[in-house]
């Protein structure tokens, strides 16, 4: 198909002309799965739809033809404003409505009777309508799906639910073709592959990437920090940029550093510049406040998070800075790509590393755009919390046939090498529970019919499982708003930060300091204070690791020989680190040992990204525990591992056999944080315990209790049941990231040199600067909490314990 | 007072009595162990009620734990300060083995049921059906009552937990709070949750010097949190 006249003529009368991949994506509309990769700017989403109206113009059509799914809300509405004009331009009689959560009930009550030709949605939007009777006759006619940001969705459990959503809707639908959007990608054809259903292949386009990005170093006159995080030594040649382009995107890798950075660049803000701040705990009003601003142009800079990393043009961005080590190269050039609002001229991107260790990470990094090679890291089989979740929504439709799903569930190509015995722990655990205890005969969730199939034993609860749907996971929050009648919301803070504020504290909010008055029905209400120094609130949310690529690059270059490219002061540091020890090299993993102050030290330099070098320092803990070395606790960065202690180590490579790390992982699923953590995520999206709606929460909140003992309770009791299954599948990679660990071990193979020092080494010295210092559980908690709570009765003049 | 490792003893209405670990209350003056919001049964009332599959093992968890507290304190007279049942069905749902149990449990000797809100009538099983058992000089019933009249009052229904924060983390665990009137006792069920001293039904009910005594090991004392 050519693109029809019609739209030619439009493209004509607003003075543009199509690119050539627009063009293609027409050409190509008749394939089963379609993979469309441009760089930002390049008119993808119009590219996505062209088919579709140009289908439509040849055409009528009734019911639903284009179902349109995107990861951001924002985004759906936002791009049913940018297709309305040229659907009123041609005058075609096209209805496009969106259908998100902020979609009122009886608007999505309406599309379900009479659907319109275009739907915006989320994947969570549409797994909870393949949930309702009438999905069969709501996608009977549907002709094609088009996934924008797909590169996106595919790094996560929403693109699992995503995917197994459209496998069923395919089913309703079997005609429907499947075109994905994505940002320039690693691994086109893995993209394709989890697009496409199984075995089937996609056709892929690759548009003009455009010009090479202008990407470098900002000069900064000051030496970051030897340790922590944040960049708030580089704000006055932040400011300076910001006065020297229009708009300026200041990205940062967590929301307290964002909020942290703001502040600061405020204060400094003499000329008075607007700026903006934008995360995701800011209230939506807020949020929509600054991007109105961007828009029309009235904002120099916005301070911001992952939270701008996707979405549509905000506004007429000419500088993105990168504050803080990228982590990602993939992610880092999507944030660059920001910069790209015309498709010809380059992204311009300047990279502010936050400490010295992530001068050599900023290195790598631009060495890596440089060459083009975005980090890949396969996500591996597709999790099977998720298709719990799955099955019980489609049971809320209608019966189940387990053969009819497991075949179904087997054309995602995530569930690709899902077997039959996994697939049915999964529908027994959703049907009964899947205890060894056969315990719920009477209250089955499902029930067998004699033909085989399965459906809800009480059709009643179909209402309350939808209200659990998703896979987004974040803490309870408590609404931060200002004091007063009508006060303004600012955003929310999690629970467990709130809990430990008293009246008169004060933190950071929406780039304000405020203070914190009372806590009204689940509200805490601020007032105005500038006067005392703040709390940083903590946020929940993934920290990110430095991926696998860019750890390989960094130690690449410290086995250079030529350094000339790296400032001296770095030069200075590897080489001294090179004298009274070692560097790190690729294949060898490097171990010191050296005692300061009354402590002994080992530090273990893995370069396995935050989460697993932490998980490594549990883990060596524990066994060092039981070596009865005496470990008092440990602290990690994406580099390595510092643990301090009463006796040295001699030989490392004790520590480092397999099978004892290993075992290890298996002794520690008992009583960690990060397990009980991983283990609420699972159970909350498999359906084992529901999740806490806002407004419908009681006052009293002793009716429930937390997921950490259901948990003790299954180790105890059922230590094979499936949802622990879950937990140890989940801790290969997240939180627990155990798969970087396994990586890391096999990539050395027993080349370990442990050097005995006699004082700290250049490179381990950052590392007591860094924060977030683990003591190690167990007895030195107890005794932590015996002199703490001797210190609060003496505080309060109370009776000190005998 | 003194923290052992059988409990943490304080005085209360004039008698010498103990927390256990497990958030039992022992008087070791008159045999008496006193438990508070079992909740047996909350797995299966969930599941009829349509929601989730919770383990089902919570029932012989309980029981495991309330066990061993009486034979380690061989206690004569036995109080469940209400809410023993999540619901009066859960009563008719029990098995036959956990019946049994029970009934070993209360073998020779007193065992006194508490109404709670969620087992609010005399219930099928063996043993005193009371709203409010007195034992000079404390009184135990559920629900703590509001104002000053009251003293020696020991009761349960809210399951009080209190936050510590150690060194930048939190510590939560359930507690006893008590002040010169009144004592309340944290829920012992397995799958109760809690309720945060600093919640408005706590702070009205005690006054600004009570205490938390934290359950768990090692048992402390705290100001109760959320009092200025």
């Amino acid at each position: 198909m050519d693109l029809p006249d019609a739209l030619n003529q439009w493209f004509d009368t607003r003075g543009w002309v199509p690119h050539p991949h627009q063009r293609a994506m027409v050409a190509q509309a008749r394939a089963p799965a379609l993979l469309l990769i441009a760089p930002t700017g390049g008119g993808k989403t119009l590219a996505g739809f062209l088919p579709t109206l140009a289908e439509l113009l040849a055409q009528p059509h009734s019911g639903l033809h284009t179902l349109y799914i995107s990861p951001l809300k924002a985004l759906a509405a936002d791009i049913k404003r940018n297709l309305r004009r040229p659907i009123e331009d041609l005058g075609l009689q096209i209805r496009i409505e969106d259908r998100t959560g902020d979609t009122p009930q009886s608007r999505r009550k309406a599309q379900r009777k009479d659907p319109p030709h275009i739907l915006l949605t989320t994947p969570e939007s549409l797994a909870l309508l393949i949930s309702y009777e009438d999905a069969p006759r709501i996608f009977a006619g549907l002709r094609r799906v088009v996934i924008d940001e797909i590169h996106a969705l595919a790094e996560s459990k929403r693109g699992d639910q995503l995917m197994l959503a459209l496998s069923h809707v395919q089913r309703l639908a079997p005609n429907m073709r499947r075109v994905g959007l994505s940002a320039t990608v690693d691994d086109p054809a893995a993209i394709g592959a989890y697009l496409a259903p199984h075995p089937d292949r996609c056709k892929i386009l690759e548009a003009d990437p455009g010009p090479t990005p202008d990407i470098a170093m900002l000069e900064v006159a000051q030496e970051p920090p030897w340790a922590g995080g944040g960049g708030r030594y580089a704000i006055q040649s932040v400011l300076k940029e910001i006065e020297r382009h229009r708009t300026t995107l200041i990205f940062h890798n967590t929301r307290a550093q964002a909020e942290l950075f703001f502040h600061d660049l405020w204060l400094a803000n003499q000329n008075d510049l607007p700026i903006g701040i934008h995360h995701g705990a800011l209230s939506k009003d807020a949020r929509h406040r600054v991007e109105t601003a961007m828009v029309n142009g009235e904002l120099r800079a916005v301070v911001c998070t992952g939270s701008l990393d996707l979405g549509i043009d905000w506004g007429d961005v000419d500088l993105v800075l990168q504050i803080g080590a990228p982590k990602n190269v993939k992610r880092l050039v999507q944030r660059i790509g920001r910069a790209n609002h015309n498709y010809n001229t380059p992204s311009k991107a300047r990279l502010v590393p936050a400490n010295r260790f992530e001068i050599l990470e900023c290195h790598a990094a631009l060495e890596a755009v440089h060459e083009n090679t975005l980090d890949g890291e396969p996500r591996g089989p597709g999790p099977r919390d998720v298709l719990c979740q799955h099955i019980l929504l489609l049971a809320c439709a209608g019966p189940i046939v387990p053969d009819d799903l497991y075949a179904q569930v087997k054309r995602c190509g995530a569930y690709r090498d899902l077997t039959r015995a996994a697939f049915e722990a999964c529908l027994e655990f959703i049907a009964t529970g899947g205890y060894a205890l056969r315990a719920y005969d009477r209250w089955q969730r499902l029930k067998k019919r004699p033909d085989g199939a399965w459906v809800l034993r009480d059709p009643r609860t179909a209402q309350r499982i939808r209200m659990n749907i998703g896979t987004i996971l974040s803490a309870e929050t408590l609404k931060v708003k200002w004091r007063g009648r009508g006060g303004a919301a600012l955003g929310e803070i999690e629970e467990a930060f709130a809990a430990t504020l008293t009246p008169g504290d004060t933190f950071l909010m929406a780039g304000h300091v405020v203070r914190y008055e009372r806590l009204n029905e689940m509200t805490i209400e601020v007032s105005r204070n500038t006067h005392k120094t703040p709390k940083i609130a903590g946020y929940y949310g993934h920290k990110f690791s430095t991926s696998f690529q860019l750890s390989e690059r960094i130690l690449d270059i410290m086995a250079r020989e030529d350094w000339s490219t790296l400032p001296s002061s770095i030069v200075d540091w590897l080489t001294v680190q090179k004298q009274v020890s070692q560097l790190p090299r690729p294949g060898r993993l490097l171990v010191e040992s050296f005692p300061r102050e009354t402590r002994e030290h080992l530090v273990v330099y893995g370069f396995a990204g935050i989460n697993a070098q932490q998980t490594l320092g549990l883990l060596l803990t524990q066994r060092m525990e039981a070596a009865n070395l005496g470990p008092m606790g440990f602290v990690a960065n994406d580099y390595a591992t510092l643990i301090w202690g009463l006796d040295p180590v001699e030989d490392a490579a004790l520590l480092f056999d397999r099978q004892g790390i290993q075992q290890s992982l298996e002794t520690w699923l008992d009583g960690n944080q990060v397990m009980k953590r991983t283990f609420r995520g699972a159970a909350l999206i498999a359906g084992l315990i529901e999740r806490n709606i806002p407004g419908l929460r009681k006052s009293g909140r002793q009716a429930t209790f937390s997921s950490d003992i259901l948990f003790d309770t299954l180790r105890r009791y059922d230590p094979d049941h499936l949802m622990l299954q879950i937990t140890r599948e989940e801790a290969m990679r997240g939180l627990v990231d155990f798969g970087r660990i396994a990586k890391m071990l096999d990539r050395i193979d027993g080349q370990i040199d442990t050097i005995r020092l006699s004082s700290v080494t250049p490179l381990a010295a950052p590392l007591f600067l860094e924060p977030g210092r683990i003591p190690v559980k167990g007895l030195g908690e107890q005794r932590l909490l015996a002199e703490e709570a001797s210190r609060l009765m003496q505080e309060a003049g109370l009776a000190p314990i005998t | 007072m003194r923290s052992t490792s059988e409990g943490f003893a304080f005085e209360f209405g004039g008698e010498r009595l103990t927390a256990l670990p497990s958030g039992a209350l022992w008087w070791h003056g008159r045999n008496l162990l006193a438990v508070s919001d079992l909740h047996l049964g909350k797995s299966d009332r969930m599941a009829r009620l349509g929601g989730p599959l919770l383990p089902p093992y919570e029932i012989e968890d309980t029981l495991s734990r309330l066990d061993a507290d009486i034979a380690r304190s061989q206690a004569r007279i036995i109080i469940c300060l209400g809410d023993s049942f999540d619901d009066m069905a859960s009563i008719e749902a029990m098995e036959i083995s956990h019946q049994i149990w029970l009934a070993r449990l209360q073998a020779g000797r007193q065992w006194i049921w508490i109404a709670g809100n969620h087992d609010p009538t005399p219930i099928e099983l063996s043993g005193t059906h009371v709203e409010t058992f007195y034992e000079p000089p404390l009184v135990f019933r559920h629900m703590a009552t509001l104002g000053n009249k009251t003293s020696g009052e020991v009761s349960g229904h809210y399951h009080p937990k209190a936050q510590v924060t150690l060194q930048g983390r939190n510590l939560t665990r359930p507690c006893f709070l008590y002040d010169t009137q009144r004592l309340i006792l944290p829920a012992f069920g397995t799958y109760t949750g809690g309720l945060r001293t600093q919640s408005a039904p706590l702070q009205a009910l005690m006054s600004q010097d009570a205490r938390a005594i934290l359950t768990g090991t090692p048992m402390v004392t705290i100001p109760m949190p959320g009092t200025a």
